[in-house]
């Protein structure tokens, strides 16, 4: 079996010359099990970056090694040029950076204000919050209500609601309302759309453009080819721990990424 | 490989989401919002049953005495309460109240340390016996029913151990010891000093529960502990924080114990662990930990000793007031159960 070859070549979308994160050569392994071997990535300020691949090709890996879930053995990774080395996943949210995990993070019988401001609870002003350590409810509240409108959010009105009588899309509206309201540098997405209907999943897509209007680039990872040819400006493929390329939804068809994917075809690297 | 597509849903699907709530689910609803209700209507249908039955029920010195009975499982439930929200439980409640009431008690009364120096010693030694299970919890990661069934064990040994089996008796213990016992008359009720302890505790305990970053953290840590990490909250430190500050309150219990006892006895309050459990449950507070109250474990503790006056007023066999508490136990969990499936 001969496997064709795509001479069409990847360009970064936009203009901007400087990567707000660029990945280089990072490795990690388990044992004797290869996690990452030896990927790069850029994501560019304003972009939302893909990244697709087969199940165990090492997307989860690769976003765990940027966020500092998992610290890789070898390779660097810079922010703004700069290099860091994440430990926790609290580094990774100190320099800016949100994850919304496929499990959500979220505390399904807290109201969707104290999980917006879970670990970051605004505290009231003078002796009730430095002494008292009472938290600014309305205040946490009307923030809530804030970042939610923001991300066109209207329809849950209630920010004392408990988050676990949610729909699964709005839920998924609470984290990524969370890491949009947080982040200052670029949102990560793990598979924001898997457990959800086309209705949810199409809310979720418009979060995404929301988010990315905020001006904050974001990182889709993402099985679902129509989904990530729907949002996304570049698009990543991960495949057995490396990168098989990186392609844009104009260069090649759901079809042809798909074939990278999976092996199918090559990607001839420019 | 394919990218898989999802089956849209049906408009009628959409219609039924929209549907209007029947009774029985506005009355999940409302129980999902405001947990505390059903503990809080068994209470008063319960009392307002047992006065009729027998009126002296609700004579201030009834009243009152039930208040004294229930303070020490009400304090105990305090400290059992914020344990149960952090979805563990702890079964070392008794021995270790019991442990720090002996150590103020002896170190006052046989090694003339200052009434002041033992009692702080007492209560030090409560928390250092929380904070014990606590460590173990969270370094060795083993289950709390497990850690504080060995601490159990671990803690009445030593209480028996120190004691040599031995009371302290009333007329050898200090005033400030004895302090908890202290009657105050309000009208026709008297309640003690002790009491008023365990209500101020209550009030802090539940401030702190609703009003702080760190209450919210412990909902948090019960509702999903893994959430709650990759949320940023530091939940080891959390969780040992719990049972450190459940083993504080389980130190002002033993003074509280002192006082209402009158002796400081290694037989005392054998059924403290069960009964701070059953206080919690038929409270409203889930087991699974993440949702719960102090309020509801209050009226909870409050449930148990009317059944217990009320039916000894009626002249019923104590045996049934043991029942009555295991048929609130059961339902009490399944009404949690049910109202945990609340959906919007």
């Amino acid at each position: 079996m001969s496997s064709p070859v795509l001479d069409k070549t990847a360009t970064s979308a936009g203009s901007s010359p400087k990567p707000i994160l660029s990945a280089r050569n990072l490795i990690k392994t388990y044992g004797r099990v290869v996690g990452l071997d030896g990927v790069d990535l850029d994501l560019y300020p304003g972009e939302v970056l893909a990244i697709i691949g087969d199940n165990g090709a090492g997307k989860s890996t690769l976003i765990k090694a940027l966020t500092g879930a998992v610290t890789p053995d070898s390779g660097e990774v810079f922010i703004d040029g700069e290099p860091v080395h994440f430990k926790t996943p609290m580094d990774a949210r100190n320099a800016g950076i949100e994850t919304v995990y496929q499990t959500l993070a979220v505390a399904p019988a807290l109201d969707i204000a104290s999980n917006l401001f879970l670990g970051r609870e605004i505290k009231r002003p003078g002796v009730l919050g430095s002494v008292f350590r009472m938290m600014d409810k309305k205040k946490m509240k009307e923030r809530a209500a804030t970042s939610m409108a923001e991300l066109g959010i209207g329809t849950i009105q209630n920010m004392g609601q408990a988050v676990e009588t949610l729909s699964g899309g709005q839920r998924q509206a609470v984290a990524v309302a969370r890491a949009a309201a947080f982040a200052t540098r670029f949102v990560v997405l793990d598979e924001p759309t898997a457990a959800l209907g086309v209705k949810e999943t199409g809310q979720v897509l418009n979060l995404i453009r929301k988010v990315k209007a905020k001006g904050l680039p974001v990182i889709l990872i993402s099985h679902n080819m129509p989904n990530v040819f729907e949002v996304a400006d570049r698009i990543h493929i991960a495949r057995l721990g490396g990168c098989a390329g990186v392609i844009t939804p104009q260069s090649h068809t759901p079809t042809e990424a798909v074939a990278i994917m999976t092996g199918a075809t090559t990607l001839q690297k420019g | 490989m394919t990218a898989i597509q999802h089956q849209p849903p049906t408009s009628a699907a959409e219609q039924f989401a929209q549907r209007r709530q029947s009774p029985v689910q506005r009355i999940q609803h409302l129980l999902h919002s405001h947990p505390s209700i059903s503990p809080f209507l068994v209470l008063v249908v319960s009392f307002i049953i047992f006065t009729v039955i027998n009126p002296r029920l609700a004579q201030p010195g009834n009243v009152s005495l039930i208040f004294q009975q229930v303070a020490v499982i009400a304090a105990l439930a305090i400290g059992q309460t914020l344990i149960i929200l952090t979805a563990g439980i702890d079964l070392s409640v008794g021995a270790l109240t019991i442990l720090a009431m002996l150590l103020m008690a002896r170190l006052a009364a046989n090694n003339g340390v200052p009434a002041i120096l033992a009692l702080i010693i007492g209560i030090a030694a409560g928390a250092l016996g929380g904070y014990l299970n606590g460590l173990l919890v969270t370094r060795l990661r083993l289950p709390p029913f497990i850690v504080t069934l060995g601490t159990l064990s671990i803690f009445t040994a030593l209480a028996l151990l120190y004691s040599k089996g031995q009371s302290v008796q009333a007329s050898r213990l200090p005033g400030l010891l004895n302090w908890t016992g202290k009657v105050i008359s309000i009208g026709s009720f008297r309640i003690t000093t002790g009491v008023l302890m365990v209500v101020v505790l209550a009030a802090v305990v539940a401030f702190i529960l609703n009003q702080t970053a760190w209450g919210r953290h412990v909902f948090a840590v019960g509702d999903d502990i893994e959430g709650a990490r990759l949320a940023g909250i530091q939940v080891n430190r959390v969780l040992v924080g719990v049972y450190a500050g459940a083993g504080l309150i389980f130190g002002i219990t033993a003074w509280v114990l002192i006082g209402r006892a009158g002796t400081a006895s290694p037989n005392a309050i054998l059924d403290a662990n069960l009964e701070s459990i059953t206080a919690v449950v038929i409270g409203g507070t889930s087991l699974f930990g993440g949702r719960g109250a102090i309020g509801g474990t209050m009226l909870g503790a409050l449930i148990v000793y009317v059944f217990r006056s009320g039916l000894s007023l009626a002249g019923v066999d104590d045996q049934w007031r043991v029942l009555a508490t295991g048929v609130l136990i059961i339902v009490a969990v399944s009404i949690d159960q049910w109202i945990r499936k609340v959906k919007a």
